[in-house]
């Protein structure tokens, strides 16, 4: 096919010529998706263990809705952030609208809620096999919190992959709430959306493959971590 | 540790991005024919260097645009629909139209043109062709300025076609740029401005086929939002950029931009206007 | 201080699904020798000690630490006795660590722990894997982390359910041998198993459930010298195995 092999002559003249805009657009990306997850897991990881651990009036409901909720569509999701972030809306005093905070805001509404539920099933299958042990030590739910969710890491770590992956993916959210303005809240997915637009498709798919092979890196090093940290483990 | 630099680096990120001086800074709702163009890439620069002034343009179909600026999420509304823009005011939300360039539409359609509308002078003869011959056609379907134009252009032509769509009337409900690139993918016409036409890539057998009628003429208009309306518009900066599109260098500004020796945007404030 | 035991059981009864799996049982342990209590399978063995440890709440009827009057499930009572189960359910990190987590979460302050810590593993042979991650290492010497987890908590009773029933003779050896060094140490052991050697050597005396009561007890020598029950016969005999 003839755009693909433009894509890649397109994607190898980006990063070989170190693009500023490429640059600044990849920086932008990783920023806001990076600010987004570690908000995310900082409350998606104690939420989903504490509805794996804990029993209170309404778990299951809870527990469905956030399953539920991992599977939001992202323009619906930037819809609802836009109008609340709006002037006219009630957070519109922040002033966060078109700006990168805005996109923070709405990939961590998106993300989050696949961090909760997949670190309950990972939390709620370690407890299981833990929870007679636990409890013969004396340790309550409560105590062996922080114990799973440490025993866990390495399951979690995928866990958190999964919500990077979303995000850094995703366009419908930030493009609504963001408003892809060139140097300030242009990302990769959004440029990926102008270029389209523009009919560039070689271009386009040349970023597309700059975004894919990022995304493998990140994955990589995941992985390298991994191996390392069972290794110093003995 | 790997983790606290990952937040040093976001915040940094985030502060930097913060940047901005609010009170240099206006959001400018517009379309994307102003964006995909080239236009703002074009003009903004030199007014940036002349007033330090940062502008953030958004592109987004026109009925968008104005319901942005109605919420007061933009300082400035740049779109090409005269009815609307004069409603804007009218109720309220802005403060005054001022007319600051046009451009054209053109009709585009497959080479091998099966309305055989390729070089007819009379644009609502050419759709009524392309109605007749129930040739594939994409249209907007957004509410955009385009939109609207089109819109009026079937009306023209004593053709309504919508009865008939999703058969040969295809409504994306899409931007310029995604309706160019579905016609472009089902050899279908389509009514698109000039200067998204000219800097589009993925024509395939796409091709300019009617021209030059006075009614396939387009506007385009600006409006201040009005701070009476939304106190926190940076009414002083959004003026500015107004008055200096309107001046003489603004106007100069505009008509440079060319491709291809072709001048994209035609100037046109009128001094009193 | 004064010792937690006599543990006692007053007409103990337990249910699930319907079914009645232990039935009226009183039983009194006192300090002293191993007490084992063995048993076809389903007997109830591994239930009885669940509820003693506090892990279960019988259905019907009471347990009580007589020496603090406490329930099982008393915060005076939790760290002063423990539990080895049949399978060891170790923590994703070092021997030293799981050991050391055991003495944290009874909040044995950390200046104390690093020595109890290489204490307890030096006397269950693990000196040498103290830094290796748990789960690598054998059948064995994860049932021996175990028991050393177990150990440093110092506590008045130990129960082990089926300790070595995983295990190949050579692990079982030194996982008895383990076993009784704790006993020496004046730890009260009540232990299940299914295994009549095991049974022979490591017991004090012999408590014999069959389908959730208590069919016989008596000290060790007696009860496999000259049982009194015709259940005890049939179950030396290798005939009672399962209910």
């Amino acid at each position: 096919m003839q755009s693909l092999s433009e894509a890649f002559r397109a994607a190898f003249t980006l990063v070989i010529d170190l693009d500023p805009d490429l640059i600044e657009i990849v920086s932008l990306s990783f920023g806001i998706t990076g600010a987004s997850l570690l908000l995310a897991t900082l409350v998606g990881l104690p939420f989903g263990a504490s509805l794996a651990l804990f029993r209170f009036p309404g778990r299951r409901p809870l527990i469905v809705i956030v399953n539920a909720l991992m599977g939001l569509p992202p323009v619906v999701v930037g819809l609802v952030v836009y109008l609340a972030l709006s002037r006219s809306g009630p957070l519109g005093g922040l002033g966060w609208l078109f700006t990168p905070k805005a996109m923070v805001v709405a990939q961590f509404v998106l993300i989050t809620p696949i961090v909760a539920g997949l670190s309950r099933q990972v939390i709620e299958d370690l407890w299981e096999e833990y929870e007679e042990q636990l409890r013969s030590l004396g340790a309550t739910a409560a105590r062996a919190l922080p114990t799973l969710l440490w025993d866990g890491r390495f399951r979690l770590v995928t866990t958190v992959l999964a919500g990077f992956g979303r995000a850094v993916g995703e366009v419908g959210a930030v493009i609504v709430v963001g408003g892809n303005i060139a140097h300030s809240t242009r990302v990769m997915t959004t440029a990926i959306a102008l270029e389209t637009s523009k009919g560039d498709l070689a271009l386009a798919l040349g970023l597309g493959l700059v975004l894919l092979a990022l995304a493998l890196g990140v994955n990589a090093l995941a992985m390298l971590f991994r191996e390392l940290g069972a290794r110093v483990e003995g | 540790m790997g983790v606290t630099g990952v937040v040093v680096l976001v915040l940094c990120l985030l502060a930097s991005t913060a940047g901005a001086d609010a009170a240099k800074t206006i959001v400018v709702a517009s379309t994307t024919s102003t964006v995909n163009s080239g236009l703002f890439d074009h003009i903004l620069p030199i007014f940036h260097e002349r007033t330090g002034i940062v502008v953030k343009p958004l592109a987004v179909g026109t009925g968008q645009a104005i319901r942005i600026a109605r919420r007061g999420d933009a300082d400035v509304l740049f779109v090409h629909d005269r009815q609307s823009e004069e409603t804007f005011v009218a109720e309220g939300f802005g403060v005054e139209r001022h007319e600051v360039m046009y451009n054209d539409f053109v009709i585009v359609g497959p080479s091998a043109d099966p309305a055989r509308v390729g070089g007819v002078s009379d644009v609502a003869l050419a759709l009524e062709q392309i109605a007749r011959a129930r040739a594939p056609f994409a249209s907007r379907g957004d509410d955009s300025g385009t939109h609207k134009a089109e819109l009026r252009l079937w009306k023209a032509a004593g053709v309504d076609p919508h009865p008939d769509s999703g058969t040969w009337y295809r409504e994306t409900g899409s931007g310029q740029g995604a309706t160019l690139n579905v016609a472009a993918g089902m050899s279908a016409y389509m009514l698109s401005d000039r200067g998204t036409w000219l800097n589009f890539k993925n024509r395939r057998d796409l091709r300019l086929l009617v021209e030059a009628d006075a009614r396939l003429r387009n506007v385009y208009g600006l409006v201040l939002v009005n701070p009476k309306r939304h106190p926190h518009v940076n009414a002083g900066a959004g003026q500015v950029f107004i008055d200096w599109l309107i001046s003489e260098e603004g106007q100069e500004a505009i008509g440079s931009l060319e491709l291809n020796g072709e001048s994209l945007f035609t100037p046109s404030a009128r001094p009193e206007s | 201080m004064a010792s937690i035991l006599p543990l006692e059981f007053r007409e103990v009864g337990f249910s699930a699904g319907g079914q009645a799996l232990l039935r009226d049982l009183s039983i009194r342990f006192e300090a002293g020798a191993p007490s084992v209590v063995m048993g076809p399978n389903g007997a109830g063995k591994s239930l009885s000690l669940r509820i003693a440890h506090g892990l279960l709440a019988p259905t019907t009827g009471s347990v009580r630490w007589l020496g603090l009057d406490a329930p099982p499930n008393d915060p005076r009572v939790r760290h002063r006795q423990a539990m080895v189960f049949e399978q060891p359910v170790l923590l994703r990190r070092s021997a030293a660590a799981n050991v050391d987590y055991a003495l944290a979460v009874a909040r044995v302050p950390r200046s104390e722990r690093a020595d109890r810590v290489a204490q307890a593993l030096s006397r269950t042979g693990l000196a040498r894997v103290a830094d290796r991650r748990a789960r690598v290492l054998s059948a064995g010497e994860q049932q021996r982390l175990s028991l050393a987890r177990a150990w440093a908590l110092e506590p008045e009773v130990l129960f082990l359910d089926e300790p070595t029933a995983a295990l190949d003779p050579g692990a079982t050896r030194a996982v008895e041998e383990s076993i009784a060094a704790i006993s020496e140490s004046g730890t009260k052991i009540v232990m299940t198993t299914h295994d009549l050697g095991q049974a022979r050597r490591l017991a004090g005396e012999i408590l014999l459930l069959c389908k959730g009561r208590l069919v016989e007890r008596a000290a060790a020598a007696d009860f496999f010298e000259s049982p009194e029950s015709a259940e005890a016969r049939s179950f030396l005999n290798g005939d009672l195995l399962w209910e």
